[in-house]
């Protein structure tokens, strides 16, 4: 593993934009969501009214999140016609972009555990509780079976994710704690612990978006030089391994899974630009001519 | 040895899948008993117009806000976690801000699920809460004087909070005109609370199932099912028998008891009958206080 920090090599290899470049575009993504929210309650400007559970933008676009939906059909209610137009959109965006786009490029709680993985490096935070990333399935499960259960939406109760977005907007009186909770459970307790091990709701967009053509490809790996520096700030590192290294196994070198957030910090710290945005069409397995893997095996 | 692998992977599986169900089952246990809580929404707190019983509230409200955002007097706020109200939705509290009763009812036509109900289109049909005068040791309309204010305020006048006369007996010589609140027409809005002078409210919005009582199911008004049915449901009513002293009889006219000088049997007749002009004491014979209605 590289002694230097993740990025470093690309920081020299391709400028600081060739190094941040999505990662700038995607913070400028979740600040604006803010911005367009905030601009109401802060400027009485009101182009977007609600919030990411259900929003009304200049009064003609309803957006609806599937998950709480889903839960609120669970529990026995029936939506009226705005909420299904507006699931029926997210649905059709998610499902084309990648359902976790959602995590990595709308949700605010996305701020909160960067910035805790951030602090967590800087402080040289090592280890911590181990729980399996499949726990967030079971926490659907669970959210999805209460609903039922209980004919309410028991997660919106604790939700972290809603509780902070509402509370920008609406006042968030303890739900700092909350997302407090969530920062502190990221920095000393797991890493990544929220968005990669319990989260339901980004469980749920990775469902979403399970066949979603826009993908992120390791296209250039022949050129992988080890330095691993993918791996290190990738949210989800067990997505990168089999497309960055199966290729003689012959497996083809788009990241397929649907956990990858389609983040692009990967295309980012990789100084040799193995890793791109593209679909998952056209997957193949064909070795270019003259050019040998790298990976010793 | 394949074989033993084997089975250590499998039982690796089971253990791996029980220690994730008791740990997911310990968080639905903590999320089932805080549900259990939040079902009970606070006295203070009440839901805009439309929303239905609590339950049926918490499973279609998605917490959106955009009723809180279309509400025209801004009465309204989504409960944070600290307080006692499900985390995220909207209530208002009628001491401080009542609802305007818009006629157009915003707030309902910006709900997306319809946890405001959309066939609620007469706001005086809404049952938000219901008012409670609770405190009549403080009222100042009990006290005697005619404050009449929460009666004056009520967007349902005189038929959701009516004024009705009693004697006041610590003057002996005034009347106390009581507020009675008429649950089939309160909406629940609040503007009684509100406006109500005193430094804590005597009347007060609670939400329905605070305020209101409720009969057991088997329990039956035997009036109303007369009139429904157009006859008594029980035995045949009895006829109303008067014990009255021998040799005299009842007049309805206004004479009270007179000798029964008339056919015996006769039935009585009935109270609207023609009466026979009565002069007070003019029955003699009688202890004067059996004459007329003097009794």
């Amino acid at each position: 593993m590289s002694t230097l920090r993740a990025g470093k090599e690309a920081l020299a290899a391709k400028g600081w934009w060739g190094a941040h470049k999505w990662l700038a575009l995607r913070r400028l993504s979740q600040i604006s969501i803010l911005a367009l929210f905030l601009a109401g309650p802060w400027f009485g400007l009101w182009i977007v009214k609600g919030n990411l559970n259900y929003s009304y933008t200049l009064d003609i676009l309803p957006l609806t999140d599937p998950y709480v939906l889903l839960q609120s059909l669970l529990a026995g209610h029936a939506p009226e016609r705005n909420a299904l137009i507006g699931v029926g959109i997210v649905l059709a965006f998610y499902a084309l972009v990648g359902g976790r786009i959602f995590c990595s490029w709308v949700c605010p709680v996305n701020l909160v555990t960067d910035a805790a993985d951030w602090l967590r490096e800087r402080l040289g935070i090592k280890g911590g509780a181990h729980i399996s990333r499949g726990a967030r399935f079971w926490i659907l499960g669970l959210t999805l079976l209460m609903a039922v259960a209980t004919g309410t939406i028991v997660w919106e109760l604790v939700n972290p994710v809603s509780m902070l977005h509402r509370g920008l907007f609406f006042g968030i009186g303890a739900a700092w704690m909350v997302v407090l909770g969530v920062f502190l459970l990221d920095l000393f307790v797991m890493n990544r612990g929220w968005c990669g091990h319990l989260c339901p709701v980004g469980a749920f967009y990775s469902l979403v978006g399970r066949f979603s053509p826009l993908r992120v490809s390791a296209t250039g790996r022949a050129a992988c030089n080890d330095c691993n520096d993918c791996f290190v700030v990738c949210p989800e590192p067990l997505v990168i391994k089999a497309p960055l290294k199966g290729g003689d196994r012959g497996i083809g070198p788009v990241i397929l899974s649907p956990q990858c957030t389609n983040c692009g910090r990967c295309i980012d710290v990789c100084s040799k630009d193995v890793f791109a945005f593209g679909t998952r069409f056209g997957n193949s397995v064909v070795p270019v001519a003259g050019v040998p893997h790298t990976t010793p095996k | 040895m394949a074989a033993e692998q084997k089975t250590t992977s499998r039982r690796q599986f089971i253990f791996d899948t029980a220690r994730m169900a008791c740990g997911v089952g310990m968080l639905g246990l903590g999320l089932g008993l805080y549900t259990r809580q939040a079902l009970a929404l606070p006295p203070a707190a009440i839901r805009p117009p439309g929303a239905g019983s609590e339950k049926d509230f918490l499973g279609a409200c998605i917490r959106c806000g955009l009723c809180v955002r279309d509400c025209p007097p801004q009465i309204l706020s989504l409960a944070t976690p600290e307080q006692a109200i499900a985390t995220g939705t909207p209530y208002f509290v009628a001491r401080s801000g009542p609802c305007a009763m818009c006629e157009d009812i915003p707030c309902i036509k910006a709900c997306p699920t319809g946890a405001l109900d959309h066939k609620l289109t007469d706001i005086t049909k809404s049952r938000m809460g219901l008012a409670v005068l609770v405190d009549k040791e403080t009222c100042l309309n009990f006290l005697g004087l005619r404050c009449d204010i929460c009666y004056r305020v009520c967007p349902v006048i005189d038929k959701a909070i009516k004024l009705e006369p009693r004697h006041n007996e610590r003057t002996g010589s005034h009347t106390i005109f009581e507020p009675v609140v008429y649950s089939n027409a309160c909406t629940g809005c609040g503007m009684c609370e509100q406006a109500c002078p005193l430094k804590t409210a005597a009347i007060k919005v609670y939400p329905i199932p605070l305020a209101k009582g409720e009969l057991g199911e088997h329990y039956r008004l035997g009036w109303e099912e007369k009139r429904k049915a157009g006859r008594s449901l029980v035995t045949p009513e009895i006829e109303h028998q008067y014990n009255l002293p021998e040799g005299l009889k009842y007049e309805f006219g206004g004479r009270g008891l007179v000798p029964d000088t008339g056919a015996a049997g006769a039935a009585a007749p009935p109270p609207n009958a023609p009466a026979t002009p009565a002069a007070p004491g003019a029955a003699s014979g009688l202890p004067k206080a059996l004459q007329g209605n003097q009794l």
